[in-house]
């Protein structure tokens, strides 16, 4: 028999002025969703089941950017994406523009399990998710009024949320660029929006479960202030979430930084090519394989050890194993 | 050194008993693209241009799953989808569920270029290519008469993908083995990779996706790191069946193998597509160093690379059999 461990996280990126009692509340929400994995594994429960369950449970609490919570698109809206990977066999399902599914990463597993595709999105999924059956609700329901504020400060502070770090060519950026570091933010910048405004995106879950098997799952409201049909990293499957045989991965952070660095996938490469252990595959990935970008990630090896690894200001995470380690943290 | 360019129009159970009909335009396209591509390089234009360059040109044939020609979803409406990525930088661009825009493949440039994001889909991505002004058609001037006919053997088959390259039902040589039900490759697909005289890297994709797919499908064409990945080492565009090479990450792996294992090229393509399942995949790639890989384990690809010391080389099955 294989040792089961899980590691969740809630975004990496967190604003080290973050309030004590916000800090306290993402600690309860982390520790609860963590020991609802805990209890499943114990059971006998499966990898996939698990990360699907212990996701569905960070998407429905406000206070994480999935499901309900999830951050806006600059016209006010909310924009959902979600993917899961089953280690065996290397199945994945991924959904964007996820508009009224309340939970976004089980209409990921339906398509993963139900349909012959491995991505949908906008229309087509939500077409999908009625076929299915799925419960839905109106797109008013993910919208908080924290969130309607944090769009409006966005656009203040003229954050258009680019990837800042990569020169563009031919638009001029400057002026975005100067509101977004500007000093009183103490120039700490996430995706282009001040640390105290940027949501740390997504949620995530990893588990090895008692047979050795490895899942990942992933959800996320995607970037504040982001331009409707903006596709992040969280459900492209080897950038935010990636399973195989010897893993589980998910990452968190700036989508387009992950993306470029196809994150997920080369933790999971870097083990099976350099032959390097969990944790040291993590901090390589989040050392050499990030270029400017600010990301975190969490994993799970089949011999059910934990890892992670983050280069920002702090990751919601937390992480337990069948040993009885268990832990939640924010910084370092 | 030196620079290399390679071209892929689709790989799958393309029948060795394809019509010319069905065979001669899609080589003359090749043809067409290889010299286009090669006459780009020879003047010194850099890498990324001239995948834009080449992939545009594959995407207004109507021969090829892409642009114009583009096969229909389940509700006949084409939903189109490109990546671009350059090696030195990293830097990327995609686009899905595009119905009115020309060239999938610059709209995937100019996301690249002029948003703070990588990837945009569907209404935003439209919305985006009007903001661009770029060039944009009527949904009808996608879609081709062999397509309706297509979709229309695919849905009374109940098959939600058949293989593009199929002859339809009437061109059928009379000895071919009727197209088997679960054959479910995506052939037409379009890709090009190339390395400049400098020594840049850059890769682009174009799809029309699956005959008879879902509306809202997407499939590996976009996504960086399955059909399409670019790094400082090598430049891969990647076909087949999308899900498998999602699944397998297949653009990023041979890279991962350049990078963590200290593979050559070939061998790192050989490796990936052998490790993908047989009829699922084919790619092209370049390294740094000019050297080319067309690997696959289908029936066929359609292919063509060209190479600054004169060494070209244009197929369909095995290698060089349609120079």
């Amino acid at each position: 028999m294989a040792r089961w461990a899980i590691a969740i996280h809630g975004g990496a990126g967190v604003d080290p002025n973050l309030p004590e009692s916000r800090q306290e509340e993402a600690k309860r929400l982390l520790a609860r969703c963590l020991q609802a994995g805990v209890d499943m594994l114990r059971s006998g429960a499966a990898a996939l089941d698990v990360v699907e369950a212990v996701v569905r449970e960070l998407e429905t609490d406000p206070f994480f950017n999935s499901g309900r919570g999830s951050a806006l698109t600059r016209r006010g809206t909310v924009e959902m994406e979600a993917s899961i990977m089953d280690g065996r066999g290397r199945r994945c399902g991924a959904v964007s523009g996820v508009s009224t599914v309340k939970n976004p990463v089980s209409l990921a597993r339906r398509v993963m399990d139900k349909s012959p595709h491995s991505y949908l999105a906008f229309d087509g999924a939500e077409e999908f998710a009625r076929e299915q059956g799925l419960e839905t609700v109106d797109n008013s329901y993910f919208i908080t009024e924290d969130n309607v504020g944090m769009l409006k400060l966005a656009k203040e502070a003229g954050a258009i949320l680019f990837d800042y770090r990569i020169p563009l060519t031919g638009t001029d950026t400057c002026s975005a660029l100067a509101g977004a570091v500007d000093n009183k933010h103490n120039g700490m910048v996430m995706n282009g929006l001040p640390i105290s405004i940027y949501a740390p995106e997504t949620v995530g879950c990893a588990v090895v479960d008692s047979t050795g098997a490895c899942a990942a799952a992933t959800s996320t409201g995607g970037l504040m202030n982001k331009m409707t049909g903006r596709i992040g990293d969280s459900p492209l499957i080897g950038s935010g979430t990636y399973a195989c045989d010897a893993c589980a991965v998910s990452c968190t952070g700036e989508g387009e930084a992950i993306i470029r660095s196809t994150l997920a996938r080369d933790v999971a490469a870097v083990m099976e090519y350099k032959g390097l252990p969990l944790q040291q595959a993590v901090d390589y990935c989040v050392k050499e394989r990030l270029d400017e970008g600010f990301a975190g990630v969490i994993a799970v090896s089949k011999t059910g050890e934990v890892a992670y690894g983050f280069n920002c200001t702090g990751m919601f995470r937390g992480c337990a194993t069948e040993d009885g380690f268990m832990e939640v943290g924010i910084w370092e | 050194m030196g620079w290399a360019l390679a071209l892929h129009g689709g790989a799958g159970d393309i029948p060795r008993t394809l019509p010319p009909e069905s065979r001669e335009p899609r080589l003359a396209t090749l043809r067409r693209c290889l010299d286009l591509g090669s006459a780009a390089l020879r003047d010194g234009r850099a890498a990324l241009d001239v995948v834009e360059l080449v992939v545009r040109e594959l995407e207004d044939c109507p021969h090829f799953n892409a642009g114009r020609g583009s096969v229909l979803t389940a509700e006949g409406t084409v939903e189109m989808e490109a990546c671009v990525m350059e090696g030195a930088t990293l830097r990327c661009g995609a686009v899905s569920g595009l119905s009115t825009v020309a060239n999938a493949v610059s709209l995937a440039r100019l996301v690249m270029e002029k948003t703070p994001h990588i990837y945009l889909a569907f209404d935003g991505a439209e919305a985006f290519a009007r903001d661009q002004g770029v060039e944009t058609r009527d949904p009808s001037h996608f879609i081709t008469e062999n397509n309706i006919e297509r979709l229309r053997q695919a849905k009374a088959a109940n098959r939600v993908q058949i293989d593009y390259t199929q002859p339809l039902k009437g061109q059928q040589a009379p000895q071919d083995p009727p197209a088997p039900v679960d054959d479910n490759c995506q052939t037409g697909t379009v890709g090009c990779v190339a390395v400049d005289a400098a020594g840049n890297l850059a890769t682009a994709t174009s799809t029309g996706g699956l005959v008879n797919k879902m509306a809202g499908r997407i499939g590996d064409t976009p996504v960086v790191g399955a059909g399409t990945y670019a790094n400082a080492l090598c430049a891969v565009s990647a076909t087949g069946k999308g899900e498998a090479i999602i699944r397998h990450t297949v653009a990023r792996d041979v890279a991962a193998l350049m990078e963590h294992a200290g593979m050559p090229l070939r061998d790192a393509a050989a490796r990936v597509v052998a490790a993908t399942p047989r009829g699922a995949v084919g790619l092209v790639a370049v390294s740094r160093a000019g050297e080319v890989s067309m690997a696959h384990n289908t029936t066929g690809m359609f292919r063509a690379c060209a190479t600054e010391d004169g060494h070209e080389e244009i197929g369909i099955w095995t290698d060089g059999d349609a120079l």
